[in-house]
């Protein structure tokens, strides 16, 4: 979708096609249609719309997704770098967390 | 207090399952007013547990969501004349996405929850409907093997459900993608705005405690000319961040939220901004309206629905140098402004 275009070239997303058993999973759950099914086995279409949310390597069954996951927020990345934490959530601001 | 939201019970096989109305009440309607603007954001909750709808049978639909009262009004407002059973999970009040994320909408809280309510007790099948944004924080095939039920993804949108369970379970691919529609960033504009408020006030005192020094000395009037004004251009700068922004993101030039923030920062600052026909007071404004913009606008990139932990920390590790700087440089020229 053009109006939701990100920065590109940035995803950690990774697929083991070797592993992939071809459940259709990561396709299901994805939200911004990044896989595709072609001959019975996942493949990443479009991974400039990966947002790292890991809905798709926590539900892969094999373990054939990586995706470095947090949250694309920068309040949250500040207060994580302030606190010297990992991004999280907890930032108590923004319209994400409620 | 008593929750007017419940309007009585359904006997099942386990316990008796409190019966939830699909009608939104005026308080529920408040409520959910409140909450847009960070009222009683934090503890909008409700009882976490097994609710009916409507008059369901064993062989229902459950649908599974969050503790958050604002997405529990959605679901049960969205399945109007529907019989289904609705499982709460306990997410603190927050609502399915953010709690996926965080882990509280999860493999463990949903299988615990089955547990706790008796779920395979009252309904015959073993299926319940997850919400797809749920999927961040839930492990399908693990709920199966440690629950025996099995999850289906239902669609992202409440409003998809009728025609989901119309369809015999069928997601179209249009039900399965995220949108950030103008309608659904305009939500979200209040609460930041609410938040960003504070911010704005300190920035206010500064800047009329400044206008009190100039180059003729100390004079209290300078609040009500200089001071005035450049609280009115704080405002433009903040109202470009958190209004304009949001509402204008998909046209804003650039693709980095950072970049989309300057750019309605200077659309702002060509449309509203005072100065005081000084060139350097005029370059310091300049400067300083899109560094403010530009940071806040960035922010938003934790409301989007689209933008990467990745994507968001190469935008901050160029942008945040530029506006601290931009934002020194400008303050800077302005008190220079007043002096020569």
């Amino acid at each position: 979708m053009a109006d939701q275009e990100y920065l590109k070239n940035v995803a950690t997303l990774e697929l083991d096609t070797e592993k992939c058993i071809g459940c259709g999973m990561c396709e299901t759950v994805c939200p911004h249609s990044v896989f595709k099914m072609e001959e019975n086995k996942a493949v990443i279409a479009n991974k400039d719309a990966c947002m790292e949310c890991g809905a798709c390597s926590k539900n892969c069954p094999v373990e054939a997704i990586t995706v470095k996951t947090g949250v694309g927020c920068a309040a949250g990345i500040i207060s994580g770098f302030i606190k010297g934490k990992e991004a999280s959530c907890d930032c108590g601001g923004g319209g994400c967390c409620g | 207090m008593t929750l007017k939201y419940i309007i009585g019970q359904v006997q099942t096989k386990a316990e008796p399952i409190p019966k939830v109305s699909s009608d939104l009440r005026f308080e529920d309607k408040l409520g959910s007013f409140k909450v847009r603007w960070g009222i009683n954001r934090d503890s909008y909750a409700v009882e976490p547990g097994l609710y009916a709808l409507g008059s369901p049978t064993p062989d229902s639909h459950v649908l599974v969501t969050a503790n958050y009262k604002l997405t529990f009004d959605i679901i049960r407002n969205s399945l109007k004349g529907r019989d289904v059973w609705i499982l709460v999970l306990d997410t603190k009040g927050v609502n399915v996405w953010c709690a996926a994320g965080k882990g509280t909408f999860g493999t463990e809280e949903l299988v615990n929850r089955i547990a706790i309510t008796k779920l395979s007790e009252i309904v015959n099948h073993r299926k319940v409907i997850v919400p797809q944004l749920g999927a961040t924080g839930i492990a399908a095939h693990e709920v199966l093997k440690r629950s025996g039920f099995s999850v289906v993804y239902g669609p992202v949108r409440a409003e998809d459900l009728i025609a989901f369970l119309g369809s015999n379970l069928k997601v179209t691919q249009e039900m399965r993608k995220v949108t950030f529609s103008l309608r659904e960033r305009i939500v979200l504009i209040p609460v930041d705005f609410v938040q960003s408020m504070r911010y704005f006030f300190l920035l206010s005192v500064v800047f009329l405690l400044f206008s009190m020094f100039s180059r003729v000395g100390f004079s209290l009037s300078g609040i009500l000319s200089v001071g005035l004004l450049s609280v009115l251009n704080l405002f433009s700068a903040f109202f470009a961040g958190i209004v304009f922004g949001p509402i204008l993101l998909p046209i804003l030039p650039g693709k980095s939220f950072a970049m989309k923030g300057l750019w309605s920062g200077l659309l702002m600052l060509s449309l509203f901004s005072y100065s005081d026909y000084n060139l350097i007071n005029m370059i310091g404004w300049m400067i300083l309206i899109p560094s403010i913009s530009s940071y806040l606008l960035m922010n938003f990139t934790g409301a989007s629905t689209y933008t990467s932990m990745s994507g968001v920390k190469k935008e901050m590790r160029i942008a945040i140098p530029l506006q601290l700087v931009g934002a020194v440089i400008g303050m800077v020229l302005l008190l220079i402004s007043r002096f020569i």
